[in-house]
């Protein structure tokens, strides 16, 4: 009962301080507000429209046939059109273009002899110079590369391999789709770590922490106080970008809502216990605010948010399974997108549940009431 | 065992601290009766702070042994938490809360039940005349005003003993004087207060002092037997160029200390030195100043320079002496 009534003490006085701090208020609303307008309108791993030049030395029905396919795509502009394959070096070295595209005068026979059973068919029919600074760029090209030509309209629409490609969950080739519920997991672990890795630092830096150690109240009365109000802090901001996600970009919640708050809970714990493990370590705000951004960049880069997981390599990956923010993604993306229930005992799960206990209990283990 | 032990607060024996290669208290023993108004007096450095930490259980001491009301420390410092009261030297409350949260929020981290904690906090509100400045947040009161909430909220729970870390550094004369009324009736209801200041004018009105420096109890006894004790005769010298005389009066061996207050000058010379009066009218003829030389009754701050330049010498001295030693050897 009294250890009640120090945690609710606590925890008022934070929530208190939290409303007064006009700055730090203004951050809770606007960090979602402003990140996700700008990642959901920037971040587009869809690309569209990239400069590319032209040079058809052929210049015959089937390669102008190709080109029209080409710029159907959306995929590139061919805004050049020059008469050699110099000039289009060139343009690429002066960095005016991403792609170019090189078709021969001999571009009918050389088709023709690609289709012909047997004969030489391994000889290119065109060339596509791709700036391969660029991996996304490099893939467009490949992916360019594989539209289909030839005299034959039937064996035109079959494409060339036979494969088709069906997009599940996201039809409409939308980043936002992608991108929205991973902010969630980004914005919160930016503004829950920031705000506990200073909460603790902060009453030591004002002085506040020598009165607090001299009296009864307890490290984990202390520490689940300081941390509470953050609680709540964190579902207002989880609101704030689901509501924005589905009015700015239509990206829906195909799971239910309360399987949404449950992850984002659990999410929450684990980034509010590392927050209070750099708040027992570091000695001023300044140095909390440098831990949590070193914690902070490899969460983005690794956690899947920008790159597919599968992708990165094995060493990578295993960093990445210790960063609460993977597992999130894992998790939130099933529930948003693809309409998984949420499942306790899923690994994802527990792995945030463990971070969240062992980071609290160390944190607990290194706060002492002492000077020394 | 023995029955007077127990009318002791706290007791600490050959209590010592150290900060890496800086020995911040050295070797320093304590009794501090219960009831009794006790000052820390020394210059800043000279280990007051780290004491007091040290007996409510915030350091540890690198040796000696510390009993606080009873209760071992630092082992039983969680428990002793529900018994002292505690200011420190800087505002140690929250800024950003009003007057009455802050005391509300103590009330409630030591769990008064809410009925009491209410009219507790009226009633210190009442006491340390903050009533009209309840609603008002704690960083833009005024110095005494914020002394008097740190006071307010260190004695909340009615603590039987108050550690008070130079409470008055930054208050006016006014409140610093409103602030002793506070604590002696505060000890009159049975309170050990221990109290540390670097003010002589406070460290006299203390039922008893230790004067520390550099780590080390330097003299420990009330003020008046402190005064009659000291080893030195004090005398006034009033004469028209002060400083001048200062300077002659400084340049005879026996002369342990001269200090200039307004026109005055205080003069201390060991009892040891016989005819010191007529010593000192004899500099002043010398040196063709005119002046009149009174035996007076020394003060505090002349024990305070008495016993800490007592201190420093002796401590020169063996310094000197353990290099001759090693010269030696």
């Amino acid at each position: 009962m009294k250890s009640l009534l120090r945690l609710y003490a606590i925890f008022h006085k934070e929530f208190t301080q939290l409303l007064r701090d006009r700055l730090t208020f203004g951050m809770i609303v606007g960090i979602p507000l402003i990140q996700l307008v700008l990642f959901g309108f920037a971040i587009n791993t869809d690309v569209r429209n990239l400069t590319a030049a032209l040079v058809d030395q052929a210049d015959t029905s089937l390669s102008r046939q190709m080109v029209s396919d080409m710029t159907a795509s959306q995929v590139v502009d061919f805004q050049y059109r020059v008469a050699t394959i110099e000039e289009l070096t060139t343009l690429m070295d002066q960095g005016s273009i991403s792609i170019g595209l090189y078709i021969p005068p001999d571009f009918d026979r050389r088709i023709l002899d690609r289709n012909r059973v047997g004969a030489g068919g391994n000889r290119a029919a065109a060339q596509i110079l791709v700036d391969g600074t660029d991996p996304i760029i490099l893939g467009v090209g490949r992916q360019l590369a594989n539209i289909p030509v030839s005299f034959d309209s039937t064996r035109r629409l079959q494409g060339s391999v036979g494969l088709e490609v069906r997009n599940f969950y996201n039809p409409e080739r939308r980043s936002a789709v992608n991108i929205v519920p991973g902010l969630i997991g980004v914005i919160l672990t930016m503004t829950m770590v920031l705000f506990t890795a200073v909460a603790i630092v902060r009453e030591k830096e004002r002085g506040n922490m020598e009165f607090l150690i001299n009296t009864p109240v307890k490290s984990l009365e202390l520490m689940l106080g300081k941390i509470l109000p953050y609680v709540v802090i964190g579902f207002i901001q989880v609101s704030l970008i689901l509501i924005l996600g589905w009015f700015l970009f239509r990206v829906p919640v195909q799971g239910s809502l309360i399987d949404v708050y449950l992850a984002t809970m659990v999410f929450i714990a684990a980034n509010l216990a590392l927050g209070l493990l750099i708040s027992t370590s570091a000695q001023t705000q300044f140095q909390a605010m440098q831990m949590t951004f070193f914690f902070f960049l490899p969460s983005i880069l690794l956690s899947g948010f920008m790159f597919p997981f599968d992708g990165m390599p094995k060493a990578a990956q295993a960093i990445a399974e210790v960063l609460p923010l993977t597992h999130f993604n894992r998790i939130i993306r099933n529930i948003m997108l693809r309409g998984a229930e949420i499942d306790f005992l899923s690994s994802d799960i527990l792995a945030l549940l463990a971070f969240a206990f062992i980071a609290l209990s160390i944190a607990i283990m290194r706060f002492n009431k002492r000077l020394d | 065992m023995n029955p007077s032990q127990e009318n002791y607060a706290i007791t600490a024996t050959g209590l010592s601290r150290r900060f890496g290669s800086l020995l911040a208290v050295n070797n320093i023993n304590l009794k501090i009766p219960t009831g009794s108004i006790y000052g820390f007096l020394g210059p800043n450095g000279s280990g007051k702070s780290t004491t007091i930490r040290m007996l409510c259980g915030l350091l540890t001491p690198s040796s000696g042994t510390v009993e606080v009301l009873g209760l071992q420390i630092p082992r039983q410092a969680e428990i002793l938490k529900h018994q002292i009261g505690y200011m420190t030297q800087k505002f140690s409350l929250y800024d950003d809360l009003t007057v009455k949260e802050n005391l509300a929020f103590v009330g409630e981290i030591y769990a008064i039940p809410r009925k009491q904690r209410k009219q507790r906090v009226n009633e210190l509100l009442e006491e340390f005349e903050l009533s009209s400045q309840a609603k008002q947040r704690a960083g833009t009161l005024s110095g005494g005003q914020r002394q008097r909430l740190a006071l307010a909220a260190a004695i909340l729970h009615k603590p039987s003993l108050l550690l008070l870390d130079e409470p008055t550094s930054a208050v006016d004369p006014q409140n610093r004087r409103d602030f002793w009324v506070t604590l002696f009736s505060l000890a009159e209801q049975g309170t050990t207060i221990l109290v540390s200041t670097h003010y002589m004018d406070e460290a006299e009105r203390c039922h008893r002092l230790a004067i520390l420096d550099e780590g080390v109890i330097v003299a420990d006894d009330t003020p008046k037997n402190l005064g009659e004790n000291i080893d030195m005769n004090v005398y006034e010298v009033i004469t028209e160029k002060a400083n001048e005389a200062r300077i002659a009066l400084l340049k005879l061996a026996e002369v342990f200390s001269v200090t200039q207050v307004g026109l005055h000058l205080r003069v201390l010379m060991p009892k040891s030195v016989a005819d010191s009066l007529q010593k000192v009218e004899a500099i002043l003829h010398r040196n063709g100043l005119t002046g009149t030389v009174a035996e007076i009754e020394p003060n505090l701050e002349d024990v305070f320079v008495a016993v800490t330049e007592k201190h420093r010498k002796e401590q020169r001295q063996e310094r000197t002496k353990g290099k001759g030693q090693e010269v030696v050897s």
